[in-house]
C-alpha cells in the first residue's frame, strides 16, 4: 500500500479498502488509481466483490479499513447522498428505477441534488421555483436524448423495454452532473447490436468530461471500450493495467479458467 | 448488524460515542428514577411495599399472558396484531356470558365452582382461539405479500370491529365479574397478600410453562419456531405454513382469553374497551422485554406490571400510562431488540 | 374565457379534476343552499360543514405523511391537540393560572401560524430519532406519542386546566365583514367583526378559504422537487440516496408538514370550538382521519378530501340522526317493539345505532384494504402498487 500522493490525473483513488462481513472477507486491500477522463474497468468472475466495492466507493458500505479518495478528498464512510453530491453517481445491477413514475420524473429526481428551490419556492410555487421547474424539466429531456429515449419521457419507467430501462437508469444518474459514473453491468442481458450503441454512449459520455468506471463481465466490450483495467478475485486485486497486459496476465487466465489452464 | 462490527476508525469512533451517550443518559435516568422510587418507598411501610409489588407482579402476570400472543404472532409474520387486545376483552366479555349458564355467580358458598369456570375456561379459550384464527384467515392472509402498510391497517379494523361487536353486546358500560376468588390474605411478618394475587401468578406461571414446554418439545412448537425463522426454508421441509400460523394465532388467543378470565376474577370489572389500552401495555412488554421472544414477553410484563404499580402507588398514577408508552417509543428509538435482545428481522 | 374551456374539456375525465369542481362548487353553493332549504335555520348545518372542512384539512395533512411519503402515522391527533393547545394557552386567560401569572392575548391569525409551527417542531422532534425505524415500528412509536400528547396536557393542570379543558378562547376578529341574504340580513358592512359561534357562515368561509389555499400548497409541493423525493423514495430508498436525495431530510420534512397541517387545523378548531379539553384529541381521532385518508385514496389529495367528507358526513351527520330516524320509521311500520329496550340486551333500535360507529370504522378499514386498497379516488401511482403488491420493503435508512 502505497503512502505517496495520489497521481495528479486520477479522479478515484482507493488505498486498501477493506469490507469485512463478520468473518467473511468481500473485499481485501485494494487499491488502485482511476484516470480521469478515461474508461476504467473492473472486471472479475462472480463472486470477486466487484459490487461491494462499488458500494464502498459510493457509501452504500463503509469500508472496514482503507480509504477512498475523491479528486484529493477522503470521503471513505461517506453517505450515499454525499457521494452522489461530491459527483459519484451509480447504476445497478438489478436495475432499480422508480417504477411507478414516469421516465422524465426518474431523470428529474436525478436532478434533486443540482436544484436549489427551498421548501417556501415550492410550496407557493415562486417564479424561481418555476424557472427552476421548467430548466430541470428541459434537463431532463436533454439526459433522455442524450441516451437516446426521449419518445418515451412520459412512460412508466416499468413499462419501458429493458434496454430502454437501462438506459434510462443510466440517464437518471447523468442528470446528477457527476465527475465519476460507476455502471454496474451495463450491458447485462443486452444483444450484441445493443452491446454497440452502449459503447457508443460511453464513448459520448467520455466526450463530456466524465469518467466512467464500469463493472462488466463481456470480455469483448471490456477490452474494445476502457483505457484501463483491474482484476478482482475473491476480494484481492490480482491485476491492472491496459487491456492488452491485463488479457495476458496469468493469473488472471488462471482466475477465469481454473489453475489448469 | 455486522455493520457495526466493520467501520472505519472515525465513523466507529462517532458511532461508539453516540451510542454510549444514550446508552448513559438511559442508565442515568434509570438509576435517577431508581434513586427517587427508593426514596418515595422509605417513606412508607416495608408492608405496603410487598403489597405493592405482588399486585404489581400480579397485574405482570396478566400482561404477560397478553404480551406472548402478541410476540408470537409478530414472531412468525411480522404482524403486529392490534386486535389482539380486543382478543382479550372477548375472553373476559365471552366468559362473563357463559358463568350464568353453568350456574356459577358471585356468592356460591364453597369450592364447587371451581369445576364449571374450569368448562366455561376452556370453553371461552376454543372460543376466542377460532375467533382469532377466523380473523387471520380474513383479514391478514390476504394480504401477506402486501405492502406492510396494508396488514396492520387491517389489524386496526379489526380491533375496531371487536370493540364494536362488543359494544354493540354489551353497551359502553363497566360491567361486573363475578368475584369468585377467596377473599383471604396471607400473612407473613406483617404483609399481608391475597390469596387472589397469589393464585393470578401462579396460573400465569403455569400457563407460561406449558407454553414453552409445548414450543420447545412438540411437533407443531418446532414448525412454529421454523416458520418464525425462515419461512420459505419451512416450507421447503414440508411444513404447512398456513395451518402453522393458524395454530399460533389460536394459542395466542388462548393465552388472551385467559387473561381476560383471570383479568374478571381479579379486578371484577371489565368494559368493551379494556381491550385497547391494555393491548397496548401489554404490548409494550412484548418490546421491552423482546419482541419475537417469549421469555422476553414474559419479563416485560412482569416488569411493567411492577413499574406500573409501584408509579400508582408512590407517585401520581396520571403519569402512568405516559410513563409505559415512554418506554415503549424509548425501547423502539434505543434498543429495539428489547431487553432480552431477540434478533430484530430487517428485509 | 376560451382557455377555461378548453382546460375543462381536456380535463373533464380525470376523476380528480371532477372531483375538485364538484367540491369547489359544493362549497360555494353550500350555504345559502342549506339556509333555503331550512328556512334560515340552517347555521346548525353550516356550523357542521365548517366543521368538516377542520377533518378535511386534518386528512390532506395526514395525506402527506401516509399518502406521499409512506410513513404510518397513528397518533396524528396529538399534533392537533398540540395547534388547539397552543391557540388555547396564547388567547385566553389560561395563562394567569400558570407560573407565568400572565394572560396572553395573541391575535388569532397569528396565533394559528405559532400554532403550525409548533406543531411541525414537535413533528420534527418526534421524527428525528424515529424516522429510521421500519414502517410499523414507527407506526407504533407515533402511537405512542398519541397517547402520550393528550395525557400530557391534561397532567399539566396549571397550563391546561387539567380535564376541564381551557375555555372562553378569544374569536378571532377583523376590521370589517360583509354580510347579506345568506344570513337572513339585507346587505352590510358589520365593523370590528368578531368570529362569535353564532356566525356559522363566517366560520364556514374561513376554513374553506383556509381548505383551499392548502390544496394549492399540497399540489405545488406534490409537483416539486421535494414532492418527487417523497415518490422516490418511497418507492426505492436506496436508489433514492444513491441520486442524491436526502432521505432523513425527505422523511423529516413529510411529517412536518403533515403535522403542521394538523395544528394549523387544531388552532382553527379550538377557536371555533372555544374550547381545547384533552378528550377531543383521543386515538378515536386518529383512526377516524387514517380511515378518511384510506378510504378516499391515499397519495390522493382530492382522494383524502373526498374521503374526509364522506366520512365526516356519516359519523357527525348521518349516524348521529340516524337513531331518531329508525326508531321513528320503526314506529311508522308498525315494528315498535325494536324501539323498546330490554336491560343486559337489545338496547332498542335508536342506541343500537348509536353504538355501530366502532363497527362501521372496522369494516370501513377492512374492506378496502381487502377490496379496493387504493381507496375510492386513487392516485395512478397508488393504483398500481398497491394491486401489485410487488415493492416496499421499508428498511430503516441506508446504512
Amino acid at each position: 500500500m502505497s503512502t505517496s500522493e495520489p497521481a495528479a490525473d486520477s479522479i478515484l483513488s482507493l488505498r486498501g479498502v477493506t469490507k469485512r462481513f463478520g468473518g467473511l472477507l468481500a473485499v481485501d486491500e485494494v487499491s488502485f488509481e482511476v484516470p480521469k477522463g478515461q474508461v476504467f474497468s473492473l472486471i472479475g468472475p462472480n463472486g470477486a466483490g466487484k459490487t461491494t466495492l462499488f458500494n464502498c466507493i459510493t457509501g452504500m458500505y463503509t469500508p472496514t479499513a482503507g480509504d477512498v479518495i475523491l479528486e484529493g478528498r477522503n470521503i471513505s464512510g461517506a453517505k450515499p447522498h454525499r457521494t452522489a453530491q461530491l459527483g459519484i453517481a451509480r447504476t445497478f445491477q438489478n436495475i432499480r428505477l422508480f417504477e411507478y413514475m414516469t421516465a422524465l420524473d426518474n431523470v428529474k429526481v436525478g436532478c434533486h441534488v443540482r436544484m436549489h428551490a427551498k421548501l417556501w419556492d415550492a410550496l407557493f410555487k415562486t417564479p424561481f421555483a418555476r424557472r427552476e421547474e421548467a430548466a430541470v424539466a428541459e434537463q431532463a429531456r436533454e439526459q433522455l436524448r442524450f441516451v437516446g429515449i426521449e419518445q418515451h419521457a412520459d412512460n412508466y419507467a416499468r413499462n419501458l423495454a429493458y434496454g430502454q430501462q437501462r438506459r434510462l437508469e443510466i440517464a437518471r444518474a447523468l442528470a446528477t452532473q457527476p465527475r465519476l459514473l460507476l455502471l454496474d453491468e451495463p450491458a447485462a442481458g443486452f444483444t450484441p447490436q445493443e452491446k454497440v450503441e452502449l459503447m457508443a454512449l460511453v464513448q459520448k459520455i467520455i466526450d463530456r468530461g466524465i469518467t466512467v468506471f464500469l463493472i462488466e463481465h463481456d470480455m469483448r466490450v471490456v477490452m474494445e471500450v476502457s483505457q484501463r483495467i483491474a482484476v478482482l478475485d475473491h476480494g484481492e486485486k490480482i491485476a491492472e493495467g491496459p487491456p492488452a497486459e491485463v488479457r495476458a496476465n496469468r493469473r488472471v487466465i488462471e482466475a477465469y479458467l481454473g489453475k489448469s489452464a | 448488524m455486522n455493520g457495526a462490527l466493520t467501520r472505519t476508525p472515525a465513523a466507529a469512533l462517532r458511532s461508539f460515542r453516540s451510542s454510549q451517550v444514550s446508552t448513559f443518559i438511559g442508565l442515568l435516568i434509570l438509576v435517577g428514577a431508581l434513586a427517587l422510587t427508593i426514596q418515595h418507598v422509605l417513606q412508607q411501610s416495608a408492608s405496603y411495599f410487598f403489597q405493592i409489588l405482588v399486585i404489581g407482579v400480579a397485574d405482570g402476570a396478566i400482561y404477560a399472558l397478553i404480551a406472548l400472543g402478541y410476540t408470537m404472532v409478530y414472531g412468525i409474520i411480522e404482524l403486529i396484531n392490534f386486535a389482539h387486545g380486543d382478543v382479550f376483552t372477548l375472553g373476559a366479555f365471552v366468559s362473563l356470558a357463559l358463568l350464568p349458564m353453568f350456574g356459577v355467580s358471585e356468592g356460591t358458598s364453597g369450592p364447587g365452582w371451581i369445576i364449571p369456570l374450569l368448562v366455561v375456561a376452556v370453553l371461552t379459550m376454543a372460543i376466542c382461539g377460532g375467533i382469532n384464527v377466523a380473523i387471520e384467515r380474513v383479514a391478514y392472509r390476504p394480504l401477506r405479500h402486501a405492502p406492510r402498510l396494508a396488514p396492520l391497517i387491517t389489524a386496526i379494523g379489526m380491533s375496531s370491529i371487536l370493540e364494536g361487536a362488543m359494544y354493540l353486546w354489551r353497551g359502553p358500560f363497566n360491567l361486573h365479574y363475578p368475584n369468585l376468588l377467596p377473599q383471604n390474605q396471607l400473612i407473613i411478618r406483617g404483609v399481608a397478600i391475597g390469596y387472589k394475587d397469589l393464585i393470578v401468578v401462579a396460573i400465569a406461571i403455569i400457563l407460561v410453562a406449558a407454553l414453552t414446554v409445548f414450543i420447545n418439545i412438540s411437533k407443531l412448537g418446532k414448525a412454529m419456531r421454523a416458520t418464525a425463522q425462515d419461512r420459505d426454508a419451512a416450507q421447503l421441509m414440508g411444513i404447512n405454513i398456513n395451518g402453522t400460523i393458524a395454530a399460533t394465532f389460536f394459542i395466542g388467543a388462548v393465552l388472551a382469553a385467559a387473561g381476560g378470565i383471570i383479568w374478571g376474577l381479579y379486578i371484577n370489572n371489565v368494559t368493551f374497551d379494556l381491550g385497547f389500552e391494555t393491548g397496548l401495555i401489554a404490548f409494550t412488554s412484548a418490546v421491552f422485554g423482546g419482541i419475537g421472544n417469549i421469555p422476553g414477553a414474559a419479563l416485560g410484563g412482569l416488569l411493567i406490571g411492577v413499574i406500573a404499580a409501584f408509579n400508582n402507588a408512590y407517585f401520581d398514577s396520571s403519569w402512568t400510562e405516559i410513563i409505559i408508552f415512554a418506554i415503549l417509543i424509548a425501547t423502539l428509538v434505543f434498543r429495539p431488540t428489547g431487553l432480552l435482545g431477540m434478533r430484530v428481522p430487517e428485509k | 374565457m376560451r382557455g377555461i374551456r378548453a382546460y375543462v374539456r381536456e380535463h373533464a375525465r380525470d376523476p380528480n379534476f371532477i372531483a375538485y369542481a364538484a367540491m369547489g362548487i359544493g362549497a360555494l353553493i353550500f350555504p345559502a343552499v342549506v339556509q333555503f332549504a331550512t328556512g334560515g335555520n340552517g347555521d346548525a348545518l353550516v356550523s357542521l360543514a365548517a366543521d368538516g372542512g377542520v377533518y378535511v384539512l386534518l386528512a390532506i395533512g395526514l395525506n402527506v405523511v401516509v399518502g406521499f411519503a409512506g410513513l404510518l402515522d397513528l397518533g396524528y391527533a396529538a399534533f392537533f391537540a398540540i395547534g388547539a393547545y397552543t391557540y388555547g394557552m396564547l388567547a385566553s386567560e389560561q395563562l394567569i393560572s400558570s407560573p407565568l401569572h400572565h394572560a396572553v392575548h395573541i391575535p388569532f391569525w397569528i396565533a394559528l401560524f405559532i400554532g403550525l409551527f409548533v406543531a411541525a417542531g414537535a413533528g420534527a422532534l418526534l421524527g428525528a430519532p424515529t424516522l429510521r425505524l421500519r414502517g410499523d415500528y414507527l407506526a407504533i412509536v407515533t402511537l405512542g406519542f398519541g397517547e402520550i400528547v393528550p395525557r400530557f396536557f391534561r397532567n399539566m393542570r396549571d397550563w391546561t386546566s387539567g380535564v376541564n379543558g381551557i375555555s372562553a378562547l378569544d374569536p378571532p376578529s377583523l376590521p370589517g365583514w360583509i354580510t347579506g341574504p345568506w344570513v337572513n340580513t339585507s346587505f352590510g358592512w358589520v365593523p370590528n367583526f368578531k368570529f362569535l359561534s353564532f356566525n356559522a357562515t363566517a366560520w364556514y368561509v374561513l376554513i374553506v378559504i383556509l381548505v383551499t389555499a392548502s390544496v394549492f400548497g399540497v399540489n405545488n409541493l406534490y409537483r416539486s422537487r421535494l414532492g418527487r423525493a417523497w415518490m422516490a423514495v418511497r418507492e426505492d430508498e436506496t436508489a433514492a440516496a444513491a441520486m442524491g436525495v436526502n432521505t432523513v431530510s425527505t422523511k423529516l420534512l413529510a411529517f412536518a408538514i403533515g403535522a403542521s397541517f394538523s395544528g394549523f387545523a387544531g388552532a382553527f378548531y379550538g377557536a371555533k370550538l372555544s374550547l381545547v379539553s384533552p378528550d377531543n384529541f383521543t386515538f378515536i381521532i386518529s383512526i377516524t382521519i387514517l380511515s378518511m385518508v384510506v378510504l378516499g385514496g391515499m397519495g390522493n389529495v382530492a382522494g383524502a378530501m373526498v374521503g374526509g367528507l364522506l366520512l365526516y358526513w356519516v359519523l357527525y351527520y348521518f349516524l348521529p340522526n340516524a337513531p331518531q330516524q329508525a326508531s321513528g320509521l320503526a314506529t311508522s311500520i308498525g315494528m315498535d317493539w325494536l324501539n323498546h329496550a330490554v336491560p343486559n340486551g337489545w338496547p332498542g333500535i335508536a342506541e343500537f345505532i348509536n353504538r355501530l360507529k366502532f363497527i362501521l370504522f372496522g369494516l370501513i378499514l377492512v374492506s378496502i384494504m381487502l377490496l379496493r386498497p387504493q381507496g375510492l379516488l386513487p392516485s395512478r401511482l397508488r393504483a398500481q402498487e398497491l394491486h401489485r403488491g410487488v415493492h416496499d420493503e421499508p428498511v430503516k435508512t441506508v446504512a
